[in-house]
């Protein structure tokens, strides 16, 4: 049968891991959305003295390569120091689940966002908070390094999917190099907004396509 | 797999044995290319075999068999139908009408015509899929060429009034397009009656094989071919005739009939039923009066999951279906049929369609029904939507 995934990736969509909802969370996070097809909300249980990640479960609603991420990503995860558990990123979980399509690699960042986010959340609760920084262009790229390029299934930074980035008062221009008419301008539009906009000082993100 | 489930049928279906055995010869026997009357008797034999085959057609739609250009199919038919005839317009006419929710046939060619420098009214449906026919009306300019409506919607199923709409094109003196793709001999179309001038058909969704196709174009409608080449197809297509194609579109036509419409009528209820009765919290998407409907359509939104999921989930139970979900999507992007029809992202996400065939059962559709509450029963208990 040549179904697009692994048979690790199936076993785990069929039989996920650490699903539920954890009622005495120490802290949570949700990645994604409804409306963008793909959400993740991950839970965790620390152990205040050592930092230990005690017990860690998600929720998924989303397709097969959403699930699978959450559930090897919470694997990953629990019996890891939160500083261990930052480090793990999407290209660990790829490598555990086999291989996804390069094409599903954006439902899987999902679980590992959430995953950061949840460690990131118990840091601000428990003492280490970080000052606002102001939006750079630096700034910009890194959260753009989390958006997936469909085609290749990396970042689109890292395949120079950008090709300049903009910033000034409160607006941030993002110029892509794919044609406005390509198949996944739409989504990538839409996912570069969903990173930026969140950002304190940002108004507005316009992202134009200069195509060739 | 004997005991798969095939529910995809919108997309393609079985060739029927009987439409196989009618085409067969016309591999290894009568391969001769169909010629002028006065060629050699292969040659001729495979000519009338075509003629036969183009006359079948024109029998169902009540039409004449000059009216019957046989193509590669129901992108082809499309893509001809709607450049062909803005080629041909020798006038001022430049501007072009069609649906939100047409096939991507209609929709793509009609936006590359956009940018060759005609203008296009993209009309909008309802939250069934029908077209609102008074937009409709009233973007008809001096101006406007072509209206292109389709006749039943692949995704939803949703029959348009195409008699009406004919009417209303032929009293402003527009020429009118419906592509029958989804709905040749699934709903009625009878060509003496209502005044299309274009209208595409294909075979790959009623038994027939795959790669053969038809427009139909009524005599004195001024069309431009796009193929060029020898004077086939009435010097509207050229390239040699697909005769073992035409032969079992024309077979796969005859064996459709009202009985079996009726008896795929009957499954759909007893699937939507069946659906309702057994999952909690779904969406009927498409239209409600199943008389406005195709007969072999189910669609259905189930709250709180992620359509490829479900599809995966069925797939493994050997159910074939599709789903409306961006993560099934070439595009990523959830079906524009759903957001034309004003649907939350989500509700297209979680969308289901089954389309069923005379080849389903009574059986099946109850087991369809029963895999599709365990499996949207096991998704709810993980989706963090359901908390």
């Amino acid at each position: 049968m040549a179904l697009p995934y692994t048979e690790k990736v199936l076993d785990h969509f069929m039989h996920p891991h650490n699903v539920g909802k954890m009622e005495d969370a120490d802290a949570h996070a949700t990645e994604g959305s409804p409306a963008c097809g793909d959400m993740v909300k991950l839970y965790l249980k620390v152990d205040e003295k050592t930092h230990v990640i005690q017990d860690v479960k998600f929720e998924s609603y989303g397709c097969a390569s959403n699930i699978a991420t959450g559930s090897v990503i919470t694997d990953l995860a629990k019996g890891k120091t939160l500083d261990e558990a930052k480090k793990i990123n999407w290209k660990a979980a790829n490598e555990e689940l086999g291989g996804l399509p390069a094409v599903k690699v954006h439902c899987a960042v999902l679980a590992v966002d959430a995953l950061r986010t949840a460690i990131e959340n118990y840091e601000h609760r428990h003492g280490l908070v970080k000052e606002k920084i102001p939006t750079t262009e630096d700034v910009v790229m890194k959260r753009l390094s989390r958006v997936i390029n469909p085609l290749a299934g990396q970042d689109v930074v890292k395949t120079g999917l950008i090709r300049a980035v903009r910033v000034g008062q409160g607006e941030v221009a993002v110029s892509v190099g794919l044609p406005a008419d390509h198949q996944f301008a739409n989504n990538i539009r839409e996912e570069i907004i969903e990173r930026i906009e969140p950002l304190w000082d940002v108004k507005r993100v316009a992202v134009t396509f200069i195509g060739e | 797999m004997e005991s798969r489930i095939y529910l995809d049928n919108a997309a393609a279906s079985r060739t029927d044995p009987e439409v196989v055995r009618a085409m067969l010869p016309y591999f290894d026997e009568i391969y001769a290319v169909a010629s002028s009357q006065f060629s050699h008797t292969p040659g001729i034999l495979a000519r009338e075999a075509l003629d036969r085959s183009r006359e079948t057609l024109a029998r169902r739609l009540s039409a004449s068999p000059e009216e019957i250009i046989f193509t590669s199919g129901g992108t082809e038919s499309n893509n001809l139908a709607v450049k062909g005839a803005a080629w041909a317009a020798k006038t001022a006419k430049k501007h072009l009408i069609c649906s939100q929710i047409e096939h991507q046939s209609v929709l793509h060619s009609c936006q590359w015509l956009e940018k060759q420098g005609f203008s296009l009214t993209t009309v909008r449906v309802d939250g069934e899929g029908f077209v609102d026919l008074d937009q409709l009306e009233d973007s008809i300019r001096p101006d406007t060429l072509l209206v292109s409506i389709q006749q039943g919607n692949q995704e939803v199923g949703t029959i348009q009034p195409v008699d009406r709409i004919a009417e209303i094109c032929r009293a402003r003196g527009v020429l009118f397009h419906t592509d029958a793709s989804f709905s040749f001999t699934q709903a009625d179309l009878d060509l003496s009656a209502v005044p299309a001038d274009l209208v595409t058909l294909s075979a790959h969704r009623i038994h027939g094989p795959k790669g053969i196709g038809a427009l139909y174009v009524r005599k004195g409608t001024p069309i431009e071919k796009m193929m060029h080449g020898g004077y086939h197809e009435f010097s509207l297509r050229s390239g040699t005739e697909n005769v073992a194609g035409a032969v079992g579109f024309a077979k796969a036509v005859e064996l459709s009939g009202a009985r079996e419409a009726a008896r795929i009528r009957a499954l759909q209820g007893r699937l939507f039923e069946r659906l309702g009765a057994t999952v909690e919290d779904i969406e009927v998407n498409g239209p409600g009066d199943m008389e406005r409907r195709l007969p072999g359509n189910v669609n259905v939104s189930f709250k709180r999951v992620e359509g490829e999921s479900v599809v995966l989930h069925l797939d493994m139970k050997g159910i074939s279906v599709i789903t409306g979900s961006a993560c099934f999507s070439r595009s990523l992007e959830p079906s524009y049929v759903m957001m034309a029809m004003g649907f939350s992202h989500e509700r297209a996400h979680g969308s289901i369609r089954f389309s069923l065939s005379r080849f389903n059962h009574e059986e099946e559709i109850d087991r369809t029904a029963d895999s599709c509450r365990d499996v949207v029963g096991a998704l709810r208990r993980i989706s963090p939507l359901s908390s």
